[in-house]
């Protein structure tokens, strides 16, 4: 599976478009990130855990989607764009979507 | 009274700690940017055309959670009743954005891409505490890398 943000792979063709996939999760840290983050809030700083529960957040929503395309027969997602939002001040949603495409 | 001690006391430790991490923090970003100066950011979707024997394209990207100290929170609400800039949360994203390119720029280093195309960023403040002030914000950065061969077109 190709994912790229582009609009064209250099030397492929795209065949076939088959429309928007996406992907999506919301997570919530666990009480001692929170308590952590509480601290860090007072000195400032990279919060740590919550780089990585972003980052494994991003590959879960990454990995719907690319689930998705292949249950559509996708070989390749383009264009992809991520988003975050803040649901409340305890949860963010991470969303993934792109265009899939099957190409040679 | 007690309140107004602790209040001064998280104050001053803000203030010490902030400064001293903000600094340390741009130290390194200033440095780990002149290490990682050769992995060039090109802003269109095309691959330009002096770069030939292209392989494959990957998605790289880099991400930071970055929380704003006690001190400056404190000065950011006061100068939210007067208006004008607010530094302390300038310096905030400024960090967060560059720490964001140069981890998408160390995950294209560790694969062998000298170039990356169509570079967006993303922003969003993850964390408020009381008064729905921002406690922390997260940086994203994301492209399409790829290795490449610059062909000379009359110069380097």
């Amino acid at each position: 599976m190709i994912i790229s943000n582009l609009e064209l792979i250099p030397g492929k063709r795209v065949t076939k478009h088959l429309g928007l996939v996406q992907g999506s999760t919301v997570r919530s840290k666990h009480v001692g990130r929170d308590f952590m983050a509480g601290l860090k809030n007072i000195f400032g700083g990279e919060l740590k855990g919550y780089t990585e529960l972003l980052q494994d957040a991003r590959e879960e929503a990454v990995s719907r989607m690319t689930e998705q395309a292949s249950s559509i027969g996708a070989n390749a997602i383009l264009n992809v764009r991520f988003s975050t939002s803040s649901i409340t001040s305890g949860a963010a949603e991470l969303f993934a979507y792109g265009s899939a495409v099957i190409m040679e | 009274m007690f309140d107004f001690i602790v209040f001064l006391v998280l104050l001053a430790l803000g203030y010490g700690f902030g400064q001293y991490f903000e600094r340390r923090h741009y130290q390194s970003i200033r440095e780990r940017e002149q290490e990682l100066k050769d992995i060039l950011i090109i802003q269109t979707k095309i691959i330009p055309r002096d770069y030939t024997n292209h392989h494959d394209t990957f998605i790289v990207n880099g991400s930071v959670v970055i929380s704003v100290d006690y001190f400056k929170r404190f000065v950011a609400g006061l100068k939210n009743l007067v208006g004008g800039r607010i530094t302390p949360y300038e310096t905030l994203l400024d960090r967060a954005r560059r720490e964001a390119i140069l981890r998408m720029k160390e995950e294209a280093h560790a694969s062998g891409a000298k170039v990356i195309l169509n570079v967006k960023y993303e922003i969003c403040s993850i964390y408020k505490g009381r008064r729905n002030q921002i406690g922390s914000v997260e940086a994203l950065a994301y492209g399409t890398a790829f290795q490449a061969t610059k062909q000379t077109l009359g110069g380097s």
